[in-house]
């Protein structure tokens, strides 16, 4: 295939702008699939990002598009996963595009992630064109839109596209534009095999599938690949590219060309993605530049409610983390929760998407205490400590300083709502570092926030106070020593390791008061009275008391209905299995997880 | 032969209540008719399954079944009589609201073979009986009291209710003492305590906060002073919400609490035969066409299943379970099967152990009671 014949390209836009209808809509216009065939969001295929309307592992397709010019093309459109906790896998994927196309709502106009997505597109030196979705909403501003894209990013777009996606509008203009305005790829065919991995996909049969863009030279079946960054070695088994939802294997990749290499790799943690494919025995000079070996940022453990259930647990954590190299786990026992797993994960998405998929596909109940960052310990000895389970925090004075991650994050939000917003990183302990007028109604706001202060509920605070209306994106920045102390929190007396968490020392009073009160929601009145109290560093800082049970009583035995009484008591029982023993305490999981609803302000 | 209890469901009733969550609802007297003789049918249809039987109890309730003629009641009763066995003395109840029912029918009930009369008195305050939507007034109340003692009942049962919303303490005590004023005395009282079921009118309110129910405390105290109060007047409580005077314990729901057999007709009604539980569908239409034809939800209880049902039953009653009964019943201990369940809870003071001649009772103490469902929980397996 000539490579002047061939585009390689990924769609970057806002989440909810019509990214993923898009794609769709490239694909049926292309012809390769009949409209039956045609699902909806063919690229999307996890059940999990159907429902969620979010892409979570970067998919690609080839397809082939008969342009007005009457020459076929090959148009490999990569789909990038469309949040910041993959911002990794996103700038990999798009380092295998020459050119991308900018979706931008016609009613929301520019969003954070707009912003990100196009700056870090720039970056990897891609052509970007802007198309101007959903015109046919009512409330769509396309000019307005269009002349804030100019404004804002500097990106010519008086003839961007005018579509509908989800209408099929203005579909045919995108596609001619994308021959037109995007660069086919370069490369000399005959120069040592140099390709980059954007993504790998587990496959029980065909062992890891490697999806790579050949940047120089050739592989086909047989050729001895090396795997530069990991040093895998092994012999090509099979070479491909990508029919919508199957893989077509062919002869051979060649530089320009994006497909699919197996090779009876058995672990995906050999295939890192960013790392490159060379030929081991006329290797490149060189590896691609960019590989980085991607760590997770935010820990929690993850309990069987049912205890006989850890073995099911530990299999179904085997299993996804063949498809998903970033997860990952270490046994860990918990006086409160008994035998788990301490579980990293890119950010709080990703950590929900495998909570999820834990108990939906492989049908477990779990436990989740509240996620962590990860923190550093310097201790008096000298030693530093990677800290990703409060409980194992050396005693205070075994401790000389710690330091916690920070994010710069880029909020944009109407003018109305910056007080709110200002308000919001104010009390998660933000350090302002300036802010953007855009086109007078809108504002970019620039902070350097702690990483512990946006997991939990940032995110629902933000677009609670804004109406909805801020968006937001962020990047790890490093980090930073902070005054940070353990919250305790006990009941009955007794300490519940697996509530406790990593604070800062000005905002301990404040958690430790809420979440006492939380708690005294959560737990279920006994024969007794419980204390519930939060203490750093065994002094109690706050209260509150779940007064003992009064009465549980039913008057009337409704008649001879015996079996509704009986479902009635059953129902009860059925409550207390669900809970957790502590001493003589039985606790609500979902108590667990209380510490990640503290916000209370609408 | 074996005993046996007869359950009549008369769904209708003037008005509901605002309370009220049982299968009930205003009829008009041609579909009333109707259905009267609807329940005549599947009387006989079904007698013959059960003709090995004798019937200890006759119990007709609703709804309000005083809304039907007295002459549909007297020819119910006369079928039951020509298809079962009937003990000789047996209990034969029917309910009643206060507002339904003049001397003349009273006569005729009594006619019919009524021997005892269940009211539904609920409150003696009229602002009270208006709030929770009754259709008497406590003058109307003491008038068909009154008639059915001249019409020769002297087995009077009455249901009253606390925990009202709005109550004190002290308008409960008044519908107490007003009620052991009366002359001559009821044989029983049923006292509930107020539960606000889903579904209901009362649930509504309460989940737009406009329902000031009294609070848990005052609600206890209330329940502390009925014991207190019926207790010096001579009747006991054999059950957490039923007094009665020496003898006058209602036999047929003590029938229930013991797991008699008991064999419930019209729409809606449960039955329990040789250790399976089963029940009419709630379609009045269905019914009507075909009123044999609606028994649904059969559960054939196995050992463990009347294990529970012993132990979750049997402790309503405050004499309790009895281990010689447990061991005749299931040929083994009551307390080689529950001994880790009965001892905590006695640890935590909520059973109580007793030695009778020949036999140990477990029971609930008085704050067992308060807390019943938990620890009648306790006793179901898995």
């Amino acid at each position: 295939m000539e490579q002047s014949k061939i585009r390689n390209f990924c769609i970057v836009a806002h989440i909810d702008h019509g990214k993923s209808t898009l794609a769709d809509r490239i694909i049926e216009h292309t012809g390769l699939l009949t409209s039956r065939e045609m699902q909806d969001q063919v690229l999307d295929n996890m059940d999990l990002e159907r429902e969620r309307g979010i892409t979570i592992k970067a998919q690609t397709v080839r397809t082939v598009y008969r342009a007005k010019d009457g020459e076929e093309y090959i148009f490999n459109l990569i789909d990038t996963p469309g949040h910041v906790d993959f911002n990794y896998e996103v700038s990999r994927s798009l380092a295998a595009c020459d050119g991308a196309i900018l979706v931008v709502d016609a009613a929301q106009g520019i969003e954070a992630q707009t912003l990100a997505n196009v700056y870090l597109a720039l970056d990897h030196d891609l052509e970007v064109f802007p198309v101007i979705n959903k015109i046919d909403l009512p409330s769509a501003q396309p000019q307005r839109v269009i002349d804030e894209i100019e404004d804002v990013i500097g990106l010519e777009a008086q003839d961007a596209p005018q579509i509908s996606a989800k209408n099929g509008i203005g579909i045919e203009e995108v596609l001619e534009q994308v021959v037109h305005r995007l660069p086919p790829p370069s490369g000399d065919l005959s120069a040592p095999l140099q390709a980059l991995i954007f993504d790998s996909l587990y496959d029980p049969y065909k062992g890891v599938i490697i999806f790579c863009r050949v940047m120089e030279g050739t592989v086909k079946k047989g050729t001895v690949i090396r795997l530069m960054a990991t040093g895998a070695r092994e012999e090509v088994v099979e070479v491909g590219y990508f029919g919508a939802g199957q893989f077509i294997p062919c002869e051979e990749l060649s530089a320009g060309m994006v497909g699919y290499i197996t090779a009876s790799i058995k672990n995906v943690k050999d295939t890192a993605v960013g790392d490159t494919v060379t030929d081991a025995e006329r290797p490149c000079e060189k590896p691609l530049p960019g590989y980085k070996k991607v760590l997770p940022m935010v820990y929690c453990g993850l309990y069987p409610a049912d205890g006989a259930k850890y073995p099911d647990l530990r299999d179904a954590l085997e299993k996804l983390q063949l498809n998903d190299a970033s997860l990952h786990y270490e046994p860990e026992t918990s006086v409160a929760l008994g035998f788990g797993y301490r579980c990293g994960f890119l950010g709080l998405l990703h950590l929900e998407i495998i909570q999820e998929r834990l108990e939906r596909e492989y049908n477990l109940d779990l436990v989740t205490t509240a996620p962590g960052v990860v923190y550093k310990v310097h201790r008096t000895n000298g030693a530093v400590i990677e800290l990703t389970n409060p409980s194992n925090l050396p005693s205070p004075t075994e401790i000389e300083y710690m330091e916690e991650p920070i994010v710069s994050a880029e909020i944009m939000v109407t003018t109305e709502f910056i007080g709110a917003i200002m308000e919001l990183c104010q009390e998660r302990r933000g350090r302002y570092l300036g802010m953007e007028y855009i086109e007078g109604s809108r504002a970019l706001l620039k902070y350097e926030l702690p990483l512990n202060e946006i997991i939990y509920d940032f995110f629902d605070a933000l677009k609670s106070r804004s109406r909805g209306y801020a968006s937001f994106d962020y990047d790890i920045k490093g980090y930073e020593q902070s005054e940070l102390v353990k919250l305790d929190i006990l009941i009955n007396r007794e300490e519940v390791d697996a509530l406790s968490f990593i604070v800062h020392g000005g905002s301990a009073y404040e958690r430790g008061r809420k979440m006492c009160e939380k708690l005294k929601d959560e737990i279920p009145r006994h024969l007794f009275e419980i204390p519930i109290q939060a203490a750093v560093g065994g002094k109690i800082i706050a209260r509150e008391t779940v007064k003992a049970m009064r009465k549980d009583v039913l008057a009337k035995c409704y008649g001879g209905d015996i079996t509704r009484k009986k479902k009635l008591l059953e129902k009860q029982k059925e409550g207390k299995k669900r809970m957790r023993q502590i001493g003589n305490v039985e606790i609500p999981q979902k108590a667990f997880m209380s510490v990640l609803k503290l916000d209370d302000r609408k | 032969m074996k005993p046996i209890e007869l359950y009549f469901h008369i769904p209708f009733c003037v008005r509901k209540c605002l309370y009220c969550d049982f299968l009930s609802f205003p009829g008009e007297r041609r579909t009333i008719e109707a259905y009267m003789r609807a329940l005549c049918t599947e009387l006989e249809e079904r007698a013959d399954e059960y003709r090995e039987s004798l019937v200890s109890s006759v119990f007709i309730g609703g709804g309000t079944p005083s809304v039907a003629e007295p002459g549909l009641v007297e020819e119910l009763l006369k079928r039951v009589h020509t298809l079962f066995c009937v003990e000789d003395g047996a209990e034969i109840t029917l309910e009643m609201n206060p507002g339904t029912a003049d001397g003349e029918s009273m006569k005729r009930y009594r006619r019919a073979g009524i021997n005892r009369l269940s009211m539904g008195l609920q409150s003696a305050w009229d602002r009270e009986l208006k709030r929770l939507g009754r259709i008497h007034t406590f003058g109307e109340f003491l008038e068909c009291y009154a008639a059915a003692f001249s019409a020769g009942f002297d087995n009077i049962s009455l249901d009253l209710m606390f925990g009202l919303p709005g109550q004190t303490q002290e308008d409960w005590r008044g519908t107490l003492k007003r009620v052991l004023a009366l002359r001559p005395l009821p044989a029983h009282i049923s006292a509930y305590s107020l539960i606000v079921e889903e579904g209901t009118p009362f649930y509504a309110l309460q989940e737009q906060g406009k329902l000031s129910l009294p609070e848990e405390d005052c609600e206890r105290q209330m329940y502390a002073d009925t014991e207190k109060i019926l207790g010096s007047a001579g009747f006991f409580r054999y059950e957490i919400s039923n007094y009665a005077r020496e003898g006058y314990e209602c036999r047929h729901n003590c029938g229930y609490w013991q797991r008699r057999d008991y064999i419930g007709f019209g729409i809606g009604a449960a039955s329990l035969f040789q250790n399976t539980r089963f029940r009419n569908g709630s379609d009045l239409q269905e019914y009507l066409r075909s009123p044999g034809a609606l028994r649904e939800a059969e559960e054939v209880l196995d050992k463990r299943a009347q294990m529970e049902e012993f132990m979750f039953l049997g402790l309503r009653m405050m004499r309790g379970v009895s281990g010689r009964v447990f061991r005749e019943t299931f040929g083994e201990g009551l307390e080689a099967v529950y001994g880790d369940i009965l001892s905590r809870n006695e640890r935590d003071g909520l059973l109580y152990r007793r030695e009778e001649p020949g036999d140990v009772f477990w029971a609930l103490t008085v704050r067992g009671i308060d807390v019943s469902n938990y620890v009648m929980s306790q006793f179901l397996f898995g």
